[in-house]
């Protein structure tokens, strides 16, 4: 048996039928990271301790003879942005190099007491801006497809690890397309729950009105093994939704048939790559030959998407950076003299440039004399952008679209044009915007190779439709 | 041009970010070309659209009530200990870039 080509189901009954062991999982999956990581560049931070207990934990229970939980055994990575007690945190910044949290994430919590085995901490774009980990303080992450490309952004190392078999499944984080672009860009499943259908408590805030968790996972049942496992209300984000959790896993396999799927032209425009184009149109031929009803809807203030999202997410981040200050916890500059020099020095030395251009982007619109011309504006627009939605979903159940306009571009490729890097996101930020679900599910390959991703957004709260047309759409 | 040298040393102050010389002229080219880019929301006619804070208010909130009472889904008992206990002492300041045993330490806040 090939222990590092497995699905949370096969991992989990392996270890119950003890043909193998949680510990022999964890070990094959390290020794598959010492061997491709150094290349790829997945992990920032191994937690070898921490999942042998827990190893050994699922593997005294089988032993026993106990029904394991439903990710018993199951070696997973969780996105440096997520808190993990005793284990470094970095965020993916030198500002918080040596940050060593004291509580957990509450959905690192969750899929430990489901039995996961945490191996590590995937690298990320420092605080999660950017859409091609290029951004990491630490090192970029490469595309185990090819190299020479980007996994995407900001889950780089959650999706590159899912896709070199370096875990079976991960965490990532979503604020304007950072676990569905990565998924697409490495022939992942990668899912953005409804905004507040996770828990946000231990994640490092970039936006916290855009931010999401969700999973990056080799198929869609496993995406949804996940979702059902770190979803519902938590009193510790008065954010988290009191809505009823269903079981998504049960969900996958009713029919799809008869079910209306919106497409609309907005996504289809001017800059879509071709190939990228014709493999998306053949992945909504292929559900309409599912029993599937296409349906035209109109999304008409999408190409207002990116500048709002830029306005609104800056203008949060900079807000929840400024608790980067050196004194409680974070990186502290040397040889200051004054509590103003020590706060501007740490962060100048701490953070990297497209955090500082945020920080700067985010101040500059939320203060006086420009609040209402950028933020304000921004948010109204924001309101546009949810109706366009509100409107579509009152005729279909679910859209249909790219992930991104493009397959993986090279590294180096928009590192140095900012705004050529922001639109890499066009297809994804409106869903953040929105707070509606999406997922990205591979639908083919450009000539090079590289993975395409399918986009299915839903309607709040609505994650079992998106996930059982994903499902459909992979098993077809 | 709309962001100007002194734009970008005052917001750099606000931001309490220093910035070099090099790093200021690369954020005056950044900031206006967002900017202009931004720009194009000026196209929409917003005057009667209210703006959205945030999408957490669209389940659980009770619009029949007033003010924050709306919101009493998120709400919880208030108990002594709160939801967790506070961090032992020792552990809150083990992250401290300097601390003695009892307080984190920073250099002198007023000169006299």
């Amino acid at each position: 048996m090939d222990l590092t080509s497995l699905t949370i189901d096969s991992a989990r009954s392996a270890v119950q039928e003890r043909k193998t062991t949680a510990l022999a999982l964890a070990e094959a999956h390290y020794s598959r990271i010492k061997q491709e990581d150094g290349q790829i560049g997945a992990f920032l931070t191994l937690s070898k301790e921490r999942a042998r207990e827990q190893a050994d934990r699922i593997d005294r229970m089988a032993a026993e003879g106990k029904t394991l939980p439903p990710l018993g055994g199951v070696p997973v990575g969780v996105k440096d942005v997520m808190s993990t007690r005793g284990v470094r945190t970095t965020a993916g910044s030198r500002i918080l190099e040596n940050y060593i949290p004291p509580y957990d994430c509450t959905a690192v919590g969750r899929m430990e007491a489901a039995g996961a085995v945490v191996l590590g901490k995937m690298n990320c774009d420092e605080f999660a801006m950017g859409s091609s980990n290029e951004n990491s303080a630490y090192h970029p992450v490469r595309n185990p497809r090819d190299l020479n490309r980007v996994p995407g952004g900001s889950s780089g190392g959650s999706a590159a690890a899912v896709a070199a078999d370096m875990a079976v499944v991960t965490l990532g984080s979503d604020t304007g397309g950072s676990i569905r672009q990565p998924a697409s860009f490495c022939g992942v499943v990668g899912l953005m729950p409804t905004y507040g259908r996770v828990s946000r408590y231990g994640l490092i805030a970039f936006a916290s009105s855009l931010d999401h968790i969700g999973p990056l996972a080799k198929t869609v049942k496993d995406a949804a093994i996940v979702l059902r496992t770190i979803a519902g209300r938590d009193p510790m984000d008065s954010t988290s939704a009191d809505a009823p959790v269903p079981d998504y896993v049960a969900e996958l396999d009713k029919p799809v048939r008869g079910m209306k799927l919106g497409v609309a032209k907005e996504y289809f425009g001017e800059g879509l790559d071709e190939e990228v184009r014709q493999a998306v149109e053949a992945a909504i031929d292929k559900l309409q030959g599912l029993g599937c009803e296409i349906v035209t809807v109109s999304l008409p203030h999408t190409s207002y998407a990116i500048p709002t999202y830029y306005l609104i997410a800056t203008a949060e981040a900079s807000a929840n950076l400024a608790r980067y200050d050196g004194v409680r916890y974070s990186h502290r500059a040397r040889g200051v003299k004054t509590l103003s020099e020590m706060y501007r020095r740490s962060r100048d030395e701490g953070f990297g440039d497209e955090v500082k251009r945020r920080i700067m982007l985010g101040t500059y619109a939320l203060s006086a004399g420009y609040y209402d011309a950028y933020y304000l504006k921004a948010q109204k627009v924001r309101t546009l952008l949810t109706r366009d939605f509100d409107e579509a979903f009152h005729k279909v159940d679910a859209i249909v679209t790219p992930t991104s306009p493009t397959a993986a571009f090279r590294l180096g490729e928009k590192s140095n044009d900012p705004l050529a890097m922001y639109l890499a996101d066009i297809y994804t930020v409106t869903a953040d915007l929105a707070g509606i679900p999406g997922i990205s599910v591979p639908c083919g390959e450009t000539k090079e190779k590289l993975p395409i991703g399918l986009q299915i957004l839903g309607k709040h709260f609505d994650e079992a439709t998106i996930l059982r047309v994903a499902h459909a759409y992979e098993q077809a | 041009m709309k962001v100007t040298d002194k734009d970008v040393a005052y917001v750099a102050e606000l931001a309490n970010l220093e910035l070099t010389e090099e790093e200021r002229a690369g954020m005056l080219r950044d900031l206006n070309s967002i900017l202009e880019y931004v720009d194009r929301l000026n196209e929409l006619d917003t005057s009667h659209v209210p703006p959205m804070a945030q999408v957490s208010d669209r389940y659980g909130v009770d619009e029949a009530k007033p003010g924050s009472a709306r919101f009493a889904y998120a709400s919880r008992e208030d108990v002594l200990e709160g939801l967790r206990k506070s961090l032992p002492h020792q552990e809150a300041l083990a992250n401290a870039p300097d601390a003695d045993e009892d307080f984190f330490r920073v250099p002198k806040v007023i000169e006299r």
